[in-house]
């Protein structure tokens, strides 16, 4: 499968992986819910991740991602903030 | 639902949001690529933007790390000088300058990482565009209006995607050079009230002013010691000598 982390671009995934980027990604949720926790290192563990077992696609292809991932310095708010926006409905 | 899956869908509807206004497809396919260019120009833009942040940025550290490198100098001196108040001064004001200049240096990297991610982004943005081009081109040729819609909406989502992507990180750039600059700005400020000696040394601080004074005094007091060691020397001295070398140090 197709990921893409914002500002860096997309990753071609194996799809036996998926298992482990949930458990990564349930992880961030976690720690963005609990107050005195930091999402620093789970959102690293998530990214680092995907770009480790990730291949970049060819640069002329024009895919469309099956997931998205925040940017590498995205603060607590800046998640918060995305996922509070008015697009989290989908239009 | 995972955050990630959460993520994608406020990401699809901000990118769908350009497909909508699809009417008869071969002519969005145009105005689709005009509006790319302008993005790519933006793109490019902001990337310029940010080098000359950096740059700003760059410039003010030397110029604290100047002014650092002064007041540690002054701090010596004025200890030399018997001065124990005025180097503690002199070393206060230097460590509230180190303070500022590591803050800034976390800043410079970060925004050396943005420029970087956002150089290779531009890069991979104009890819896109161009195989877009490519796409937009056979489509028009070879595709009826029917089926030139799904093949449209591939091309699309595909693009649509990448221009949101770059088109936050540029958003992004711009928010965060918009806060170098007005840090900048009163970084500028503060070197030009004196509350920091400015780097070009026109204005003086008061600590140079106080080690001048110092310097100026312990010159006074050591001519006047050796015109009195002169005069001291008493009578028996070739007087007619010394006054004309005593002429001389004036």
């Amino acid at each position: 499968m197709i990921i893409r982390i914002l500002g860096e671009g997309q990753f071609e995934v194996p799809d036996s992986e998926l298992d482990e980027i949930n458990r990564l990604d349930t992880a961030l949720e976690h720690a963005l819910r609990t107050p005195d926790d930091d999402v620093r290192p789970a959102l690293d563990a998530l990214l680092d991740h995907v770009r480790r077992v990730g291949v970049r696609p060819p640069v002329h292809e024009l895919l469309e991602s099956d997931a998205v991932l925040p940017f590498a310095d995205s603060s607590e708010e800046d998640i918060r903030d995305m996922l509070n926006d008015d697009g989290l409905i989908p239009g | 639902m995972g955050l990630w899956q959460r993520f994608t869908l406020i990401f699809k509807s901000k990118a769908n949001k350009a497909l909508d206004k699809a009417e008869d497809p071969r002519e969005t396919l145009d105005y689709s690529y005009e509006k790319q260019l302008e993005l790519l120009q933006k793109v490019r833009r902001g990337v310029a933007d940010v080098a000359t942040s950096r740059k700003r940025l760059e410039l003010q550290i030397t110029q604290l790390q100047q002014q650092s490198d002064k007041l540690e100098g002054q701090a010596k001196a004025a200890l030399a000088g018997g001065r124990e108040d005025l180097a503690r001064e002199a070393l206060t004001r230097r460590s509230g300058l180190q303070t500022q200049i590591a803050d800034l240096q976390v800043q410079l990297a970060q925004l050396q990482d943005q420029e970087e991610k956002l150089v290779q982004a531009s890069q991979r943005l104009q890819a896109k565009v161009e195989a877009f081009r490519t796409k937009k081109e056979t489509i028009k040729a070879t595709y009826t209006a029917a089926e030139a819609q799904t093949k449209i909406n591939e091309a699309f989502s595909g693009i649509s995607e990448e221009l949101g992507d770059v088109g936050m990180a540029i958003q992004r750039a711009e928010d965060k050079t918009a806060q170098m600059q007005a840090r900048g700005q009163a970084i500028d400020e503060l070197l030009a009230s004196g509350a920091l000696d400015d780097a070009s040394g026109t204005s003086k601080d008061s600590i140079t002013v106080e080690l001048e004074r110092m310097a100026s005094t312990n010159e006074v007091e050591s001519q006047l010691a050796a015109m009195k060691a002169e005069i001291g020397s008493g009578p028996a001295a070739p007087a007619i000598e010394a006054a004309p070398e005593a002429e001389k140090t004036e």
